[in-house]
């Protein structure tokens, strides 16, 4: 390690910022390529794989048992947010719903742009990940992912994939977008799991 | 550490690592950006439109990191330019504005998979960039031009004022039959300027692409949010394909 004289530290430490992070009041977009505009008229969520498969319209989702969460969210480019408040529905839910079978190991998110990511069963079970609907109480905006978005707060923001379109389960690991394109397979802010070799 | 002259660091064990690299050059490339340019040993040659994260350490043990798009073309010389804007309340731009040449900073990568131009794609490559977003489109330039690629380019670069264009003169140095570099200045324009100016809208991008629509383009498009979000949007209004287009956004 080196040290950079007369460096000093302009930002605020603060014991909830994970490693290699600062905090920001904004809200920044980061995307692969242009916004896809989903209506909610046209939204539909599909679960496939390892479940019974299932396919909800707007209505029929947000008929379900709708959620609270109010938490801290962490970008792998290295802004964080404190205190974001969201709706959704619980992935516990839905894989009761879907009936979903326990040779699956994995979720692979699909967004509607053709995005996907992969996450580990046992990062979304157990009231750890949503369907957000809302975002401070409003519908999330299209460049955020709206009409919904998964929601996984405790790994990098990467893996909350916009515009979801179904939800996948599988037995084995298969690397999604960016983590075939030198990103971290799991990505815990915690560990600063930000690149491929982290 | 590799021993000099022997090339015993394996690229993924650099590439996981915080690595030194030291200053050689800083140069105003604009009224608020400069271009500083890092040697490093065993430096993995970087694919056009990667970056890497740039970290500071302070006495007290402090560090913060920031990404930084690479400007150069990839070269097996280890040197490697980054245009780096300064951002008067940041906490990195400012000290590496004030960075002199032989002073070190840490720095890992190259990093990022999506946003990278390489040469073998078939098609016309349009470019379009906002302030010091065109950095990482400047490194696709300068490779086309380093390895002579005959292949039709446009960068549309839109930009406050004429001395907030980045690499102005080497920029104009690059025009020719199939180089076409074109600025639009959304601030005050002087006398007798000859580019365009305002924002980019449907029409000037209608005009200036829709001959590379049927010829396969990829779109690169970097800059501040809403600049990057109003001009993909419009670009999927004028039936171009998302795949064709891939955006870095900043700010």
């Amino acid at each position: 390690m080196i040290i950079n004289k007369g460096f000093t530290q302009k930002r605020t430490s603060n014991g909830r910022l994970p490693p290699g992070q600062y905090e920001t009041k904004d809200f920044p977009v980061l995307s692969l390529g242009p916004t896809p505009r989903v209506t909610k008229e046209s939204w539909a969520l599909e679960v496939k794989g390892l479940a019974t498969p299932m396919k909800w319209n707007w209505k029929e989702f947000t008929s379900f048992p709708i959620e609270n969460i109010k938490t801290d969210i962490h970008c792998v480019t290295r802004w964080s947010k404190f205190d974001t408040m969201w709706k959704g529905v619980s992935i516990d839910h839905i894989m009761k719903k879907a009936k979903v079978s326990n040779r699956a190991t994995h979720l692979i998110a699909h967004s509607y742009d053709g995005y996907t990511t992969n996450i580990p069963i046992a990062d979304i079970m157990g009231g750890k990940a949503w369907v957000a609907i809302e975002y401070e109480g409003k519908d999330i905006e299209a460049d955020h992912g709206g009409p919904a978005r998964l929601f996984i707060p405790h790994l990098y923001f990467w893996k909350s994939a916009k515009w979801l379109k179904a939800l996948e389960f599988v037995q084995g690991d298969h690397p999604g977008f960016w983590e075939t394109r030198g990103y971290h397979n799991y990505g815990d802010p915690w560990k600063e799991q930000r690149y491929t070799f982290d | 550490m590799a021993t000099p002259g022997k090339n015993n660091v394996t690229p993924s064990t650099d590439k996981r690592n915080w690595h030194t690299a030291t200053l050689i050059k800083s140069e105003m490339i604009a009224s608020d950006i400069k271009a500083l340019t890092f040697s490093a040993k065993n430096e993995i040659e970087h694919k056009p439109g990667q970056h890497y994260d740039i970290r500071l350490t302070s006495e007290s043990g402090y560090q913060a990191a920031r990404s930084y798009s690479v400007a150069s073309a990839p070269n097996k010389k280890g040197l490697v330019e980054f245009g780096i804007q300064l951002l008067p309340n940041g906490e990195v731009s400012p000290y590496l504005f004030e960075l002199q040449p032989g002073e070190s900073v840490e720095m890992k990568g190259p990093l990022g998979g999506h946003f990278i131009w390489d040469d073998t794609m078939p098609g016309p490559l349009i470019l379009i960039g906002g302030g010091s977003g065109v950095v990482p489109l400047m490194s696709m330039l300068r490779h086309a031009q380093a390895k002579k690629i005959k292949k039709e380019i446009l960068l549309l670069l839109s930009a406050k004022s004429v001395e907030k264009i980045p690499y102005y003169k080497e920029l104009e140095s690059y025009k020719d039959k199939s180089t076409h570099i074109i600025y639009t200045l959304t601030g005050e324009s002087p006398k007798g300027w000859k580019g365009l100016t305002g924002r980019i809208n449907k029409d000037l991008l209608d005009k200036l692409l829709t001959s590379y629509k049927e010829k396969m383009p990829m779109v690169y498009i970097c800059g501040p949010t809403l600049f990057v979000e109003t001009i993909a949007d419009t670009l999927i209004q004028s039936g171009w394909n998302s795949h064709e287009i891939r955006t870095e956004r900043f700010g």
